[in-house]
């Protein structure tokens, strides 16, 4: 948060003396800020993650009026869109697509639904959060709505000017849309962050509208079909939200000693995190692997043992707020950006920690 | 059936990049440069294809400036056929590289356009996208595997999404793009690098393709990101453990 603060007060800098950040913009100051957010939903309700979109697009203007896009067949997305209209109060309505087109998350169907309520809607924002489902389908749609999106926004410092890292989180670009309507952008959930208590049921409840399903017409004809889906069971929490993430790498050696890892989390409450090694050798599957390619994190502690930091890794974790390195190697580059290191063998000293840390509570 | 693949240069992903004094971007001269690693993955996957008898050509397309040319004689020592360079000096964004190869895939009307899921310079993740939603093909991204059906026309791709894999059916044309397992891309040998001196770059302008480069971005500065504060070597798990309790309060 302080970082973020911080890096809010460089830009009022930078953007001050000429005239306001969004001078240059085509559409007006005076028009309001109305945002169409993507929503993804699960069994019945909205996926944490997607709502780091709606605590983002807050950040536009005070009064932005937030729409949540749902799209699905059948009871699971009606239940889905009351869960979001009754429970969060940022939200101000909820647009709902129930069709068999939309049984499953695809890109094609979506991206022309966007552009459709885009049409009607004339929304000056539309955002997703920047997971696999926001970056499968807002570019597609930006397309066909012929203007730039904005991946990985982390700060919004105003309508339309933002900032994104660049390079592997190396350097930090700060853009501004200069375009038409919409402007379109997909926002970091670690940048971002849901409060704990945004669930709370409200007491005026947003309007639902279902969009007519003579609307997906002919054109909507979908090339792709969704063949299965298989994912990994973890009782452990979530990596992208997960308060503590302890992290392996290669200096493991095997799938058998990553067990220790996994040991570790458990007693610590923590989610299990890979280098791109520790996945590429077969130790743990790919959807743990932290990074550039992987996912990015942002913990309030941060435990990598054997990793040696390679730039690819770090863009996945530098955020977080307390990072520890455990390493044999004394030069490693993790311990540039580490706040506690421990030079060791992690043989020794994972077991050392399962037998001296505090019974999590 | 042909395959298009399109390929970018970028900064060397080992390079540690260093931002310009005046915030106006990342220098980039006298930086090495290299063909961005998912692109790599792309053209490798695209090679594997033919070498299976389902593709009978593969294309590596690059857009940018004249240096792109040896970024695509890489591509072509590693086993491409053959290539297309788009000349253009502006800066562009990924919507108008999306625009600049729908042109080009309706000149060479290829059964499979390849991109990496992202170039690790803007790491915008949004091309392969783009240029799916304007061509109005369907899109594997973040591929993991691919298996073609020649007869059936249609590519089975599976996908890493957050919390596991997808599998989806697209029916061919189709537009993919390459997560970093799907293979192992393969070095030139000496031999294919002199043979790759002969085969053809084309040329293209942006302008020949009637595609108008504008921007609706504008980048305002860049900046190192903030420095975390230096940290302190502890000499025992008990110090570790004692540190991260009374000082820093995370457990």
């Amino acid at each position: 948060m302080a970082a973020r603060l911080l890096r809010r007060k460089a830009l009022t800098n930078l953007s001050a003396p000429s005239s306001s950040p969004f001078s240059k913009s085509s559409f007006s100051v005076q028009r309001l800020i109305s945002t169409l957010v993507l929503g993804e939903h699960e069994g019945g309700s909205i996926k944490a993650q997607s709502l780091s979109a709606v605590v983002a697009a807050k950040f536009l203007g005070e009064d932005n009026s937030i729409s949540m896009l749902l799209a699905g067949s059948g009871p699971s997305v009606q239940e889905a869109a009351i869960h979001a209209a009754s429970c969060y109060s940022s939200i101000s309505q909820v647009i709902v697509a129930d069709s068999d087109k939309f049984t499953y998350p695809v890109a094609e169907p979506w991206a022309k639904l966007v552009q459709l309520i885009q049409q009607k809607g004339g929304y000056s924002h539309i955002m997703a959060t920047s997971g696999s489902f926001g970056k499968n389908i807002l570019p597609r749609a930006a397309a066909l709505l012929d203007v730039s999106p904005i991946t990985d926004v982390i700060e919004i410092s105003g309508p339309q000017l933002f900032v994104r890292p660049i390079y592997a989180g190396n350097a930090l670009c700060t853009v501004r849309y200069t375009g038409s309507a919409p402007c379109m952008l997909t926002v970091r959930s670690t940048s971002f962050p849901v409060p704990l208590t945004s669930a709370n049921s409200k007491s005026d409840v947003a309007p639902i509208s279902q969009v007519d399903p003579s609307t997906f017409g002919e054109d909507m004809v979908c090339k792709s079909k969704y063949l299965s889906h298989t994912s990994q069971d973890s009782e452990r929490p979530d990596l992208g939200n997960a308060r503590i993430v302890v992290t392996g790498g290669r200096a493991l050696k095997s799938a058998e000693n990553f067990k220790m890892i996994e040991k570790l989390a458990e007693k610590l409450g923590a989610a299990v995190g890979a280098t791109r090694a520790a996945v590429d050798a077969g130790f743990v599957p790919n959807e743990l692997q932290v990074g550039q390619t992987g996912k990015i994190v942002a913990p309030e502690l941060y435990l990598a043992f054997g990793v040696s930091g390679a730039i690819q890794h770090l863009a996945g974790m530098r955020d977080s707020k307390v990072i520890v390195a455990v390493n044999k190697d004394a030069d490693a580059p993790i311990f540039q950006v580490a706040d506690y290191g421990l030079v060791g063998d992690l043989f020794e000293v994972i077991p050392e920690l399962l037998e001296k840390l505090p019974e999590k509570k | 059936m042909k395959i298009m693949v399109a390929i970018k240069r970028v900064v060397d992903y080992a390079v540690k990049i260093r931002v310009k004094s005046d915030k106006s971007g990342v220098e980039t001269s006298n930086v090495k440069m290299s063909m961005n690693p998912f692109c790599e993955i792309g053209l490798e996957e695209a090679l594997r294809i033919k070498e299976s008898g389902l593709a009978s050509e593969v294309i590596a397309v690059s857009v940018g400036p004249s240096q792109c040319v040896d970024t695509l004689r890489t591509g072509l020592a590693m086993g491409a056929d053959r290539a297309i360079h788009v000349e253009a000096s502006a800066t562009l964004y990924p919507l108008s590289v999306a625009k600049l190869l729908k042109a080009l895939v309706d000149v060479e009307k290829p059964g499979l356009l390849i991109l990496g899921k992202q170039a690790i310079d803007d790491d915008c993740n949004q091309t392969g996208q783009m240029v799916a939603g304007l061509l109005n093909w369907p899109q594997g991204t973040f591929a993991s595997k691919v298996v073609l059906d020649k007869e059936k026309e249609v590519a089975t791709v599976e996908r890493e999404v957050d919390g596991g894999l997808e599998t989806l059916c697209l029916d061919l044309p189709a537009v993919i793009t390459t997560d970093l397992r799907l293979n192992q891309p393969r070095y030139a040998t000496l031999p294919n690098i002199m043979k790759a001196k002969s085969k053809v770059i084309k040329k293209f302008t942006p302008q020949e393709l009637n595609v108008d480069i504008k921007s609706d971005l504008e980048v305002v500065q860049v900046t190192e990101p903030p420095k975390r504060k230096a940290g302190v070597i502890v000499s025992s798990v008990d110090e570790l453990i004692d540190q991260l309790k009374n000082e820093a309060h995370v457990i």
